[in-house]
């Protein structure tokens, strides 16, 4: 039975990397725009074969 | 324009889907309406974007009344100027979030995040279309400021750059404090839970007690957070709130708070039970849960707009004849400025050229312009229409007519304290209830048992925690801001619908509101024309952009186009063409040359001439709205309305015949008079609604309880304002306003719901035997009841108004 103490520290450490991995993708902007991401991903990316020699396009998605 | 794709005589532009009444704007077999779509169909053409035009039908934006002046950007580069827009600087990079209105659909997304194809300079640039906001990374030296902003024009997005975007950065608009605090909440809501629920079944001792302890204390540190992170705003609004000897609805939610954490501690050290710290925890997320709930913000639009927002940001000014483009703010008085075509006219001055022509709509609503002659004082906020004007500077541009307004001392207080929310006046009564109990119950067990007493003492806070109660506002309100955002009326916050539920006085602004530029009342005087004539001005108007040539256009209504050439538009005059080797011109009568001597005095009135021969006038009068007497009839009876015009009281008889005399009108309203008048009603304890439009309407939708400024295109510019109301909507007033009475009673009647919980709650806590159990079960249990029950009702109320039925328009 002693394995559970083990389990419930594992537990909180794992819910805690998530409550942290949440509040670093806020700080990131992650959730101010939701609505443009859902209609860029609709893009055909045929383009990218023109700007193949621009590294600075991958820039945009930071 | 009625025009469909499938008729073979009208051809759409490739870029607009404007239809073209020229047809030998073509490039690489594609049609175009204007000079302006076909350039940019060229740039895109060049730089490989055409995708531009598969994403999306007709993606662009008409160029035809694009201003294509070259040296328009020419402030951009002031230092000064520009270290006040860029987000962000540096050798190598700089990044600049512009506002562009045109944003509208996939395709311009698509283009605007390609820029970096069209020029090298432009290193990455994102899109936030909610907002109508691009952020762009590029670099100085390749590209400046100002040919970054014209290239966004050229390509048909010409960002909107105003003196408010320089002072400072805009708050988020979503609070992230309270989503942190939220997540919190959650997070060790949630495991409080997992901790707890061996306590509920009764199953700790089995498991041992060591199990049991452990579970205890790590409640008490998941609550720590809880209790001095995520609450921390309801200990601030209590505390102001005593401060000022009142009790409003997060007292009771702070002595609820205390007692429970306390009342915990207590039971888990002392005695080793289990405490309420699982309670507590659900108690804060569902609150937090219904203050993120309450907190809708229409991301687009702007509320607290003042004219800096819509004033340019420099001028032309002109030192020894020579043309030079300063800030506004530099701006100093005796100043010569010149104005061009669509411009718009910073500061009060005199009138140094023979004739202007000026658009006030920004201002009044009204957007036929007016003419002005030499030496004539212009406010600030008019529009030139026509030739380039010159103009001298009789105030700086803080002082004028209009901007007066804006250091009215209204402006600077917010008087929101004139209706009290429901929920505080209710828990006043219900703190002091409890509170009694509380202590009762304490006097009864205290003579037999001191520790039933205490228990009980702290049971009757706890379970009495008005948490549906406190719930019950913020997931009424909330959904209520949602469904009229659908209906398009957008709310600045929850609160205006509270306000909105007690007014008692209703105050029109008549330009723009009960009148409609698209009802206008088109009158010909003069022989019938013929078919062929009425088609040749169909051509002529189509081609003007002119607001009158926009509603003769509208009344003549279907007709087919005839071939017109050498088209002008004489700014300010009127337009000609050539038809048959005839000259035909319609406009103003020094134009014309008409000898018609028309008895009119109010509207318009548009001369036609043939070769010369007037064939008769067009008068055209705003009108009024066709629901506006419908929407005066419905209100009548439960509201006191006022009119108030800027116009001459000459219409007032036949506006009298068609609005009934239950309404006070009053005319020549100047903005300060109008201000004047709601502040006399205030005086008079009237809580006042003010529908307006216009600038000249911002000093009294301000002072009103609830001001709404009524546009005819949400995204483009309303005075600052309570509440956002699409045009097409305003037949709906009544409805929403009684919806947003109906309001009131269902946050009363979930009032009651969550009383008899608490009754339930504190008949059991009084006796001393509530558990933990029971306090896990019922808590949840009467908040999930009051948000379904709000929800629900709201819902079904809307529906019953009808509110839902605009979403098909």
């Amino acid at each position: 039975m002693e394995v559970i103490f083990l389990l419930i520290g594992v537990s909180l450490i794992l819910a805690g990397t998530f409550l942290y991995l949440f509040f670093k993708a806020m700080k990131d902007g992650q959730f101010d725009d939701d609505y443009t991401p859902s209609i860029r991903i609709l893009f055909d990316s045929k383009q990218k074969k023109v700007t193949k020699d621009q590294p600075t396009k991958t820039k945009s998605y930071e | 324009m009625k025009a469909t794709s499938n008729s073979n005589s009208i051809t759409k532009c490739y870029h607009c889907g404007e239809v073209c009444s020229e047809l030998n704007l073509v490039l690489e077999e594609k049609h175009f309406c204007c000079q302006g779509c076909k350039l940019v169909y060229e740039v895109l053409s060049e730089n490989d974007l055409c995708s531009y035009y598969e994403l999306e039908e007709f993606p662009g934006e008409n160029q035809k009344l694009k201003s294509s002046k070259e040296n328009r950007f020419d402030y951009l580069e002031d230092s000064d100027i520009q270290s006040q827009l860029l987000d962000f600087r540096s050798d190598s990079e700089s990044h600049i979030t512009f506002t562009i209105p045109h944003i509208h659909c996939a395709s311009c997304i698509w283009l605007l995040e390609n820029l970096v194809q069209i020029h090298s300079g432009i290193l990455s640039s994102r899109v936030d279309f909610i907002k109508k906001k691009v952020q762009v990374k590029f670099n100085q030296h390749k590209i400046s400021l100002k040919e970054l902003v014209s290239l966004l024009a050229t390509i048909g997005y010409e960002p909107k750059i105003s003196l408010s975007d320089t002072g400072g950065k805009p708050k988020a608009t979503i609070d992230k404090k309270l989503i942190s605090q939220l997540a919190v909440a959650g997070f060790c809501f949630g495991n409080m839970m997992l901790f707890s629920l061996p306590e509920y079944f009764s199953e700790t001792q089995f498991l041992g007690e060591g199990f049991k302890g452990l579970f205890n204390y790590l409640n008490v540190l998941l609550a720590l957070p809880v209790v001095f992170y995520s609450a921390n705003s309801y200990y601030l609004s209590a505390w102001n709130s005593l401060k000022q000897w009142k009790i409003n609805m997060d007292v009771p939610i702070v002595l609820g708070i205390i007692a429970l954490f306390l009342y915990s501690l207590w039971q888990i050290f002392i005695f080793g039970n289990a405490g309420f710290m699982d309670s507590l925890g659900g108690l804060l997320f569902f609150l937090l849960l219904g203050k993120f709930y309450q907190q809708k913000t229409f991301s687009a639009l702007e509320f607290d707009r003042d004219y800096k927002s819509y004033f340019p940001m420099a001028v032309t000014k002109l030192v020894q004849d020579k043309e030079n483009v300063v800030p506004i703010s530099k701006l100093e008085i005796g100043d010569v400025i010149l104005i061009r075509n669509e411009e718009l006219i910073p500061a009060d001055s005199i009138l140094l050229s023979d004739q202007a022509s000026i658009d006030y709509s920004f201002v009044t609503g009204e957007e036929i312009p007016v003419p002005k002659y030499k030496k004539e004082i212009i406010y600030a906020g008019g529009r030139q229409v026509g030739d380039p004007i010159l103009l001298t500077i009789q105030k700086s541009p803080s002082q004028g007519y209009l901007t007066d307004l804006w250091n009215n001392e209204i402006f600077e207080k917010k008087h929101d304290g004139l209706l009290e929310p429901l929920a505080n006046k209710v828990s006043s009564v219900f703190t002091w209830t409890v509170l009694t109990i509380a202590f009762l119950a304490f006097f009864y067990w205290s003579f037999q048992d001191l520790s039933i007493a205490v228990k009980a003492f702290a049971s009757v806070l706890i379970v009495a925690c008005p948490c549906a109660l406190a719930m019950s506002t913020p997931f009424t309100l909330g959904n209520t801001l949602r469904i009229f955002g659908k209906a398009k009326f957008y709310l600045k916050n929850a609160s205006v619908i509270e306000k909105m539920a007690q007014l008692d006085t209703i105050v029109f602004d008549k330009t723009g509101t009960l009148t409609s530029p698209a009802n206008a009342q088109i009158e010909f005087v003069g022989d019938e024309l013929t078919a062929q004539t009425k088609n040749v001005l169909k051509s002529m108007v189509s081609k003007s952009s002119h607001p009158l040539s926009n509603r003769i256009n509208h009344y003549l209504g279907d007709c087919e186009l005839e071939r017109i050439t050498d088209f002008q538009e004489l700014k300010g005059k009127g337009i000609q063409a050539i038809f048959k080797g005839q000259l035909f011109q319609l406009g103003s009568k020094d134009f014309t040359g008409s000898q018609l001597e028309p008895n009119i005095v109010e509207g318009n009135l548009v001369y036609f001439t043939v070769a010369g021969q007037s064939l008769g006038y067009y008068s055209i009068k705003s009108g009024l709205r066709e629901t506006a007497p419908f929407v005066i009839q419905q209100l009548e009876e439960e509201y006191e309305l006022h009119l108030l015009s800027g116009d001459h009281s000459h219409e007032q008889v036949a506006l009298r015949d068609k609005l009934g005399t239950s309404i006070q009108f009053n005319f020549n309203q100047s903005p300060s008079d109008k201000l004047q008048y709601l502040k006399h009603l205030n005086q008079k304890d009237k809580h006042t609604l003010m529908i307006g439009d216009g600038l000249n309407d911002a000093g009294a939708l301000q002072e009103s309880e609830v001001g709404i400024a009524v546009t005819e295109q949400i995204s483009h510019f309303s005075p600052a304002s309570d509440a956002i109301m699409d045009a097409s909507v305003i037949s709906e007033i009544p409805s929403f306003l009684s919806f947003a009475k109906a309001n009131r009673t269902i946050i009363k009647i979930s009032f009651i719901l969550s009383l008899m919980y608490n009754i339930v709650g504190i008949s059991l806590a009084v006796q001393g035997v509530l558990s933990p159990v029971i306090c896990a079960i019922l808590m949840p249990l009467s908040s999930i009841t009051v948000v379904v029950f709000t929800t629900v009702a709201t819902n079904l109320v809307a529906m019953r108004k009808g509110l839902f039925k605009t979403n098909f328009k």
